[in-house]
């Protein structure tokens, strides 16, 4: 729970090591904070811009004090001026700059969608390559602690949806750390939703600067009966839905899909031929969204492949409540991806 | 009025003029062909807001325009063929056939790009301004913008932040009195809160629209600001759009404003109005006008052969330039 001061921070699942990964263990905040340090010492066009980037909070973490060390003009607090501000980035962007503007919510974002969706979206695309639009817009989905149905909006349905964004949702510290310096490094608009809920993770992360590759998945766990395609923080539901399943004698393989748009179509498509049962799990909402692009793509790209219908586990099509008893409700988690496995597996049977 | 303006520098603000005046009317002459399958906006009417604007311009400056854009694209120095390539959908166009008339384009001469929403453009530009100045940059960046822009909250947001900032900035707002067909009177009532704003805090200035020397000077006045580093400047052009919101031709038939009103502005035209002044002061010769009226029909026939001679795109190229790298 990351709104609490009283619980402690929690290690991330024990994922799989990438290769040569050091044990240095850091906070998830400390690994995005980590890269925007590294990337305004690296490139002096890189800036970072939001409302509250060099307040006493720091975006939870993830700014903090960074103008301090790299000074007022290159992380700057802005107006709330949501739209006009990611046109004025998109504007420094083709001017030769790398803009990464954050928000506290993505809720917020909607106020942008004008300068994402009708130019950031379009200026390389529309102008025939003459010009591009270099920019990262990050935002954190809250959850919990009655952040209602205005502060927890989990919309990566809405920009997955747009062609000309890249869209990154991270759940590993290191993911963290490596998606963010390779969005800055990107030539395109890039968009990283982030999950309140990851906050309250370390992990391990190397110290030097590294990039993860914006369109790569991962296997968090191999598994041979079912595959658990999981976003974000959906991938640490997952891991602990695994466990479980493993005292069924339920084998489950997950995958972290990590970006969005692009997504990763080898990997899951591989991992369809080696269980033939998929279970999708995001964040979100479920009509139009995440969970039906993937199971769209899968049956149109891997139905020889499918022993059993396609599973969603996602969140239901109201708006976030805002008390604790019909957030539970509201939130899947762990339990519902075991009982959604299960049925999966009963399948055919 | 035409003092301290060499006579030089006058009959090149009238070959802008110009220049745009014949371009648009050529297109407007073969737009019913149906070959150039683009939306046009015609700037007829409003060219000495660009040419004025423009003249104080480099190539490494660099302007933000609109819908209706075809006048700040000329003005600017972009290429005349491949603004008509690109009206002809070709892949020699300026945005090789993907954008049309409404999104133009040319950084070679720092044309960074037009948006077809209404205000989209303006927090571009003051973003191309906030580049300038965190690189240090010797160069301004104007954003052309017209009525129906300035009723958009964008405008407000962009403005706010050029002045707290002192952004090396000049907006243009082009007050051609019409959004489609809605006149300005039914959508604002008095003047903009801009025209309120503090002398040192943004330079602001209201310009007869179809006067070129008026707008000449002031944006004179506001890119020596910008230059010097004081800040943004905001200068409302007061015009009117002669020809419809869209499409070409005259629009009087469809009722929403008269043929009387437009008469009357048609006798206020800044391209005749400044030839004859020109001429009566001596300024320019008859055998002048002759001879731009020669090389740019020269110039027009020429992007035209161009352009209709030019490679269409390729279908199986539809995905290209999504992405960069």
């Amino acid at each position: 729970m990351p709104w609490s001061k009283i619980k402690p921070e929690i290690q991330e699942p024990d994922y799989q090591r990438e290769p040569g990964m050091t044990s240095r263990r850091i906070a998830y905040a400390d690994a995005i904070r980590e890269a925007l340090d590294q990337a305004l010492e690296l490139d002096n066009s890189v800036f970072v811009m939001g409302q509250g980037v060099d307040d006493p909070s720091g975006m939870f973490g993830a700014t903090l004090n960074l103008h301090k060390k790299h000074g007022g003009a290159r992380v700057f607090d802005t107006p709330l001026s949501e739209n006009g501000l990611t046109g004025i980035a998109i504007g420094a962007a083709i001017g030769g700059m790398r803009p990464v503007y954050f928000h506290n919510r993505p809720d917020f974002l909607l106020l942008t969608m004008d300068q994402l969706v009708n130019h950031a979206s379009k200026w390389h695309y529309m102008f025939g390559g003459a010009v591009h639009v270099p920019l990262v817009v990050w935002a954190c989905i809250g959850r919990g602690w009655g952040s209602g149905a205005q502060h927890s909006q989990a919309l990566q349905g809405l920009f997955m949806h747009i062609p000309g964004l890249k869209l990154i949702m991270p759940s590993a510290c290191y993911d963290a750390k490596g998606l963010m310096l390779a969005a800055i490094a990107d030539e395109n608009p890039v968009i990283i939703l982030e999950h309140r809920y990851n906050f309250k993770h370390t992990g391990l992360v190397p110290e030097e600067p590294y990039r993860v590759p914006i369109g790569k998945g991962v296997i968090r766990k191999t598994g041979t009966d079912i595959t658990i395609i999981a976003v974000s923080y959906m991938v640490t539901e997952a891991y602990h839905a695994a466990e479980t399943l493993k005292s069924d004698g339920i084998d489950a393989e997950i995958v972290d899909l990590r970006t969005l748009r692009p997504f990763d179509e080898e990997i899951i498509l591989s991992s369809l031929a080696k269980t033939g049962r998929m279970l999708i799990a995001d964040t979100g909402w479920k009509t139009g969204g995440v969970t039906a692009e993937i199971a769209a793509f899968l049956c149109e790209n891997g139905f020889p492949c499918l022993k059993a219908p396609i599973s969603r586990v996602a969140c239901p099509d109201v708006p976030t409540p805002s008390g604790y008893p019909l957030e539970e409700a509201f939130y899947p988690g762990a339990k519902d991806i075991v009982v959604a496995a299960r049925k999966l597996m009963e399948w055919g049977r | 009025m035409t003092e301290n303006v060499s006579p030089a520098k006058l009959k090149r603000l009238y070959y802008e003029m110009l220049r745009i005046r014949r371009v648009q009317l050529r297109i407007e002459s073969l737009y019913h062909l149906d070959e150039m399958k683009t939306p046009i906006h015609m700037y007829i009417g409003q060219e000495a807001i660009a040419a004025g604007v423009c003249a104080h311009l480099g190539k490494e400056d660099y302007i933000s325009s609109n819908h209706r854009g075809h006048g700040h694209y000329l003005a600017k120095g972009g290429s005349l063929q491949r603004l008509i390539a690109e009206l002809y959908c070709r892949e020699t166009g300026c945005s090789k056939g993907r954008g049309g008339s409404m999104h133009l384009v040319d950084t070679s001469v720092g044309h960074m790009g037009s948006s077809s929403i209404v205000g989209g453009g303006i927090p571009i530009g003051t973003g191309l301004s906030l580049a300038i100045q965190m690189k240090g940059q010797d160069r301004v960046s104007v954003v052309f913008f017209g009525d129906g822009a300035a009723e958009e909250g964008v405008l407000y947001e962009s403005v706010n932040y050029a002045i707290l900032k002192r952004l090396p900035v000049i907006y243009i707002y082009e007050n051609n009195q019409y959004a489609v067909c809605s006149h300005i009177s039914v959508r604002q009532r008095g003047e903009l809160i801009f025209h309120k704003t503090s002398k040192a805090d943004m330079f602001v200035r209201v310009v007869d629209g179809n006067s070129v020397l008026d707008v000449y000077r002031a944006a004179g006045m506001a890119v020596e600001r910008a230059r010097r580093g004081d800040g943004p400047s905001f200068i409302e052009c007061k015009t009117y759009r002669l020809r419809g919101h869209a499409g070409s031709g005259p629009d009087a038939h469809l009722g929403y404003r008269s043929s009387v009103e437009i008469s009357s502005w048609e006798a206020k035209c800044p391209v005749a109005d400044f030839r004859k002044r020109l001429l009566k002061k001596g300024d320019m010769t008859e055998r002048d006008d002759e001879l731009m009226e020669k090389e740019i029909a020269d110039e027009i026939d020429k992007a035209f052969l161009f352009a209709q001679t030019s490679p269409l795109p390729r279908g199986e190229e539809v995905e290209k330039y999504l992405f960069r790298g």
